[in-house]
């Protein structure tokens, strides 16, 4: 059953429920980090405390996994960096999704004996250096001359489409950035620090309709590190392990003017192949972590991951369910809206459902938490990727 | 194997230069191809043809961009008749009165200088 989903095609040779485990995660410095210092500084930053949460060293690590916008070859940055001539190495960018896949890819690999400890790692300077100089935006003779403020302008698009087929409302889309925030008000390490209301969002500074500044994502830095082994290995370290239970992925475009459909995305995809491998649905699941760069990527991530029917995200929403103390909770840190973005945020969705399943999210612990989802995603609603974790008592 | 004449952006922006919005058909697949490429994306082929819109089309989505200077301006993607969607802007109309729905026409912006022309939408008078 392993490695096969619905529609008969195989997700990925290798690919095995339970077959790898995340026994380390840290996030670098983040927020605004120290002058000079390179996105490659804040990768060994996160994989320097993240083998010291895992017990692991550097000497054990054989298994490097990273990317990032401001090096074109970070793989081979990062071994010279570590000093790890002989790691096996994938540097696959999709975009913010591309840590999700990096699991999925660390766990074919170590079950396939390519690698015995994998570092996932990522780092940006992107607050301190511009939004410009961190990530250079291609030209696109059949999108550029009409100047869309990409990324936002894309996201807007399929909010204008959203709204317009299902009567999804400002103030919905709104409310997530509310939730969000709620969130990042129980974590320490959040970049906002200050309540935030409906009307707030509303009555922010508009980006590209019907976005204003709050339902963006924040422009910070940051970095960390997310260390995996085999299951064997993982029964001998400090934490205690969470397992890889399932795995997907879906890349259905890479510009806007060609999402096949703007209100549906790959999510369903991958998240049909993460539930299959996991043996899960969305009604096992405990918390979920999804890529919140726009407030509409809540909502429609919650509908293509099977939360609720097509359509039905923005009244699924209201009321709080998704914010501290609802019926589910999403992005628990606080998400790319309140608690950090520096550029690709998948990684830090990955961080933060470890925690939650380890019991360490403090104040904003999620109680009884044996599940998660983890969701990224990558580009303009382009590249999808799924990743379900559990405790031991979900084997 | 013969080296291709033209790369197809070339060829679609010298149709654009005539004042044709110009798109691939795929016989093989009988589809409609854009944005325009050297192979088919459904069949692999390279038989392509060229072919003019009659320049028609339905606002798809659509938004209004902020910038931090300077007046807001729209951006949509249309649903081009011939069964092609491509991102333009609705001219002749308020940014934010450009509806979802709105038929729309094409013509040819030329913005001069070094920049070359693109294809534009404005609202189809009510009949």
């Amino acid at each position: 059953m392993s490695g096969v989903h619905a529609r008969g095609g195989r997700v990925m040779p290798g690919l095995q429920r339970g077959g790898a485990a995340i026994v380390g995660v840290a996030e670098s410095d983040i927020g605004a980090v120290a002058d000079l210092m390179s996105p490659i500084d804040l990768m060994a930053q996160g994989v320097q405390r993240a083998l010291a949460d895992s017990g692991l060293g550097l000497r054990d690590v054989d298994g490097l996994f990273c990317a990032t916008t401001q090096s074109r070859t970070s793989a081979m940055s990062l071994v010279e960096y570590l000093g790890l001539p002989n790691a096996y190495t994938d540097s696959t960018i999709v975009g913010g999704s591309s840590f999700e896949i990096h699991v999925a890819h660390a766990l074919a690999a170590i079950t396939a004996g390519m690698c015995s400890v994998a570092v996932i790692a990522y780092g940006s300077t992107q607050r301190t250096v511009g939004r410009r100089a961190a990530s250079v935006r291609e030209y696109n003779p059949y999108e550029t001359p009409f100047k869309p403020f990409l990324p936002a302008s894309a996201y807007a698009l399929a909010a204008s489409r959203h709204m317009h087929q299902f009567g999804t409302t400002r103030e919905q889309l709104a409310e997530v950035a509310v939730a969000a925030r709620q969130w990042a008000l129980l974590n320490p390490a959040a970049w906002e620090k200050k309540p935030l209301t409906v009307a707030d969002v509303i009555a922010a500074r508009p980006v590209s309709d019907p976005f204003t500044v709050r339902d963006c994502c924040l422009v910070t830095d940051g970095g960390g590190a997310v260390i995996m082994t085999s299951v064997e290995r993982a029964k001998t370290l400090r934490k205690p392990p969470i397992y890889v239970l399932g795995c997907g992925q879906s890349i259905t475009h890479a510009t806007i003017s060609f999402m096949p459909d703007l209100t549906v995305t790959g999510a369903v995809e991958s998240g049909r192949q993460a539930y299959a491998t996991a043996r899960m649905g969305p009604q096992d699941i405990d918390i979920a972590e999804l890529y919140d760069a726009f407030t509409l990527n809540t909502i429609m991530f919650l509908e293509d991951l099977g939360f609720c029917a097509k359509g039905e995200g923005g009244p699924f929403i209201s009321g709080g369910r998704i914010a501290p103390g609802g019926a589910l909770p999403v992005n628990t840190n606080g998400g790319g809206l309140s608690y950090c973005h520096p550029g690709m945020y998948g990684l830090f969705l990955l961080i933060e459902a470890v925690r939650q399943l380890r019991g360490e999210g403090g104040q904003r612990q999620v109680a009884g938490c044996e599940t998660a989802i983890v969701h990224g995603n990558g580009g303009v609603f382009s590249a999808q990727s799924t990743v379900i974790l559990g405790t031991q008592a979900t084997l | 194997m013969d080296k291709a004449p033209a790369s197809p952006l070339t060829t679609y922006l010298a149709h654009l230069e005539q004042g044709r919005l110009a798109y691939q058909f795929s016989p093989e697949a009988d589809a409609p191809v854009f944005f325009p490429r050297v192979i088919c994306p459904r069949t692999g082929s390279d038989k392509l043809e060229w072919r003019a819109s009659a320049g028609f089309g339905t606002v798809y989505a659509t938004t209004v961009v902020h910038p931090q200077q300077g007046a807001p301006y729209n951006v949509a993607l249309i649903d081009v008749d011939e069964g092609f969607r491509m991102m333009s802007r609705v001219e002749d109309v308020p940014p934010d009165q450009v509806r979802i729905g709105m038929r729309v026409q094409f013509r040819v912006h030329r913005p001069g200088g070094e920049e070359p022309p693109c294809p534009v939408f404005t609202p189809v008078a009510a009949a």
